[in-house]
């Protein structure tokens, strides 16, 4: 990772003045993104909250080349903004060495957006392709997505009478993502940047597809005070809800492991969306939730296991 | 604010008077019909709809099902329509889009469901937020290949109830997706709905076949326009083909089949035009101009007449409620005996296409167009009725750039 001085020395890409909701980290962890490249960059948008809230005419936050496309083809984009880098080089008519970025929140990944995603990582063009992971679809108001963890309340899972929630799991995308067998992969949070900028370093070096997938406390659609955002993240990385790992050419490497874990329902029991399992007896779905994340942990913990010997 | 309170059931019909949204009355009215299977995918302006289909259906023993994308949230109503249940899907623009393929399936399976496409202003992601109604010529031939297509269009919270009820009643009889296209607007108006009890709302079901399954014989197309429909799991054989069929369901690869597949299905709605159209219209006897209109430009319409009634000019209104079919013979007729037709649109001309074409060259006909975003001033109608009142010339181009002019454009700084 560079040094803080140095980042602070480097043009500011996504600029302040845009329209995200107070305490939403997702402007700070593009421009984050952006900082750790080594090469100009040319950032390609998925429908999403970013792109909403940063770009409304005239005010963009972006100081880079930017597409906004539509909401379910970010990554097929990116991948004709590769190949005619490439093309153009050959014939000798464009002569930068850049980076190419592809933006997109969890519906434009883990649901409407994966067919595309899965596609340019199986022919492997050379971009970075990062997921804001708010777990749900906040830009259209709270409805639940493949990212929309067990038992948590949204618009279209609510709990009530007849459900407690989201009754499915979430997708693991860095399972599907890494078992593309591409070069990096690697799941952040924003309460720990230090980590989040070694990993965007190392996803704008590798010779091939990298994904980065983002923790986004939203206070909004979780439930929370916007000052809390970075404590909610801390949490959900100290929980293991949120496991900070990546996937180096196949191999797993947990970059954080809590001494103490903490119980994941001093997690939920901040949120709003988990509201509903602490009215009334609902033992039983947090014991559910808790075996749940260790279990993954447990997991991860072989797989590091497994690639280290 | 995600809803956690504890709510009792409710029965599937809300008879009373309510104060609801558009999008939400569509909601109701696809409950009242019947439906009791939903997918969809969030889409503003339409996400009301899902939202209101994820807590209601479980209420009246219902399946809502959230999608990964527009595309599976068609396929999965079709599926749903072969096992039986009532089926729907809400939209807009984007999703529109992606559901066109699929709608072609519904076509040629003769899958009876309901898309609502809550339009907003495009092309692409567009204004998400803001009104549109440019999808009127796609709710016609956005599929690939030759087909008719039931599209209804409300013009308030009310006819959002009452027109998806009828949606799933054509759809039922017709076998074939039936489009509920509303706007923006209308989707995200709340007003005075009155849902009768359920004795009072008509209900159609599909046709079924009456023998057993071991005695049922498919019968020819010549025998009847609209096949029955049994059920997946009913024992009966269900071959349900997307390539070109025959009467079984068995794939032939022939022109002749084509051309007996293809005719069959754009006659059985062609042949019941008579009972499908609908339409409202005012002042027509005496009228030197007709304003025809849809959705929500037919209630801005409404005002415009208002003044140009006060001027002393004879207006007649005609409102679309099926867009398609499109009532020619009855616009025909009209243009007959008037000078000429002001067509609004929240688009560049789409229906007023077809009241061209239906007026055939008997009077002339205006279109007032709107990109989209806002909905028409008053007054931008009112000056083409007084246009064909008084026999001045229109420039539709023209005069929306007039429009565009007299306010300040925002999201440019010279």
């Amino acid at each position: 990772m560079p040094s803080v001085k140095d980042l602070a020395e480097k043009t500011i890409a996504v600029t302040g003045g845009h329209r995200a909701c107070a305490g939403c980290p997702e402007p700070m962890i593009a421009r984050w993104i952006l900082m750790s490249s080594d090469r100009p960059v040319i950032a390609a948008l998925a429908t999403g909250c970013l792109e909403v809230c940063s770009t409304i005419f005239p005010y963009t936050a972006w100081n880079v080349p930017y597409i906004h496309v539509a909401f379910e083809n970010v990554a097929a984009v990116a991948s004709g903004i590769v190949t005619a880098c490439k093309a153009l080089k050959k014939r000798g008519e464009y002569d930068k060495e850049v980076n190419i970025v592809a933006f997109a929140g969890d519906g434009g990944t883990y649901d409407i957006g994966l067919q595309a995603l899965s596609g340019a990582l199986e022919r492997g063009h050379r971009f970075v392709f990062v997921c804001m992971d708010n777990q749900a679809y906040m830009n259209t108001g709270i409805q639940r997505s493949g990212a929309t963890p067990h038992y948590a309340a949204t618009t279209t899972s609510p709990a009530g009478a007849q459900a407690k929630g989201k009754p499915q799991k979430r997708k693991d995308i860095m399972g599907i993502v890494a078992a593309h067998g591409i070069p990096y992969a690697a799941q952040a949070a924003p309460s720990h940047w230090k980590d989040l900028l070694t990993k965007a370093e190392k996803a704008f070096k590798v010779d091939g597809p990298a994904f980065l997938n983002v923790l986004i406390p939203c206070n909004l659609g979780w439930g929370f005070e916007p000052e809390e955002t970075l404590e909610l993240s801390r949490l959900a990385v100290e929980t293991c809800f949120w496991p900070l790992y990546e996937v180096e050419n196949g191999k797993v490497k947990i970059n954080y492991k809590p001494r103490h874990k903490v119980p994941v329902v001093e997690f939920l029991k901040r949120q709003r969306r988990y509201r509903h399992l602490f009215e009334g007896d609902h033992k039983e779905l947090l014991e559910e939730i808790q075996s749940e994340v260790d279990q993954n942990w447990q997991q991860l913990l072989s797989r590091e296991a497994l690639s280290a010997a | 604010m995600v809803a956690t309170t504890v709510r009792k059931r409710r029965p599937a019909i809300l008879t009373g008077e309510h104060f609801m949204l558009g999008d939400h009355a569509c909601a109701e009215g696809a409950l009242a019909a019947g439906c009791r299977f939903f997918a969809g995918y969030p889409i503003t302006p339409a996400t009301e709809v899902a939202e209101r289909m994820a807590e209601r259906l479980p209420e009246v023993g219902g399946l809502y099902i959230q999608m990964e994308d527009e595309i599976a949230s068609i396929a999965a109503i079709l599926g749903a329509s072969w096992a039986g249940a009532k089926s729907m899907t809400s939209t807009s623009g984007p999703g529109f889009s992606l559901m066109m393929e699929n709608l072609g399936l519904g076509i040629i399976t003769e899958t009876p469901t309901v898309i609502v496409n809550v339009q907003r202003a495009g092309p692409s992601t567009g204004l998400p937020t803001l009104v549109g109604q440019g999808d009127m010529m796609q709710a016609r031939w956005g599929s690939h290949g030759p087909y008719e297509i039931i599209a209804l269009v409300p013009w308030s919270a009310q006819e959002c109830f009452d027109l998806t009820v009828r949606a799933f009643n054509l759809a039922e009889e017709f076998r074939t997706p039936v489009l509920v296209m509303t706007d923006a607007e209308v989707g995200h108006l709340t007003e005075k709905v009155v849902i009768p009890p359920a004795d009072q709302i008509p209900i159609v079901n599909r046709k079924t076949p009456t023998e057993p399954p071991e005695r049922y014989r498919v019968k020819s197309w010549d025998e009847e326009l609209i096949p029955p429909m049994p059920k997946a799991g009913d024992g009966y054989r269900v071959f349900v083909e997307s390539l070109t069929h025959d009467e079984r369901g068995y794939p032939v690869m022939h022109w002749t089949a084509q051309e007996r597949l293809v005719r069959r299905l754009i006659k059985k709605i062609q042949a019941n035009r008579e009972r499908i159209l609908d339409w409202k219209e005012r002042d027509i006897e005496g009228a030197e101009v007709v304003v025809l209109s849809y959705g929500i430009s037919a209630r801005v319409a409404t005002r415009a007449i208002a003044q140009a009634q006060e001027k002393g000019i004879k207006v007649g209104s005609f409102r679309l409620i099926t867009a398609w079919p499109f009532p020619v013979e009855r616009v025909r007729e009209i243009a007959g005996k008037i000078k000429g037709f002001v067509v609004p649109e929240i688009n560049y001309g789409q229906m007023v296409l077809e009241v061209e074409r239906a007026a055939a060259g008997q009077c002339r006909v205006l279109l007032v167009p709107c990109a989209g975003g806002r909905m028409h001033e008053p007054e931008a109608i009112l000056e083409a009725i007084v246009a064909v009142a008084e026999g001045r010339p229109y420039d539709p181009f023209e005069a929306a750039s007039a429009w565009l002019s007299a306010k300040p454009v925002k999201g440019r700084e010279d």
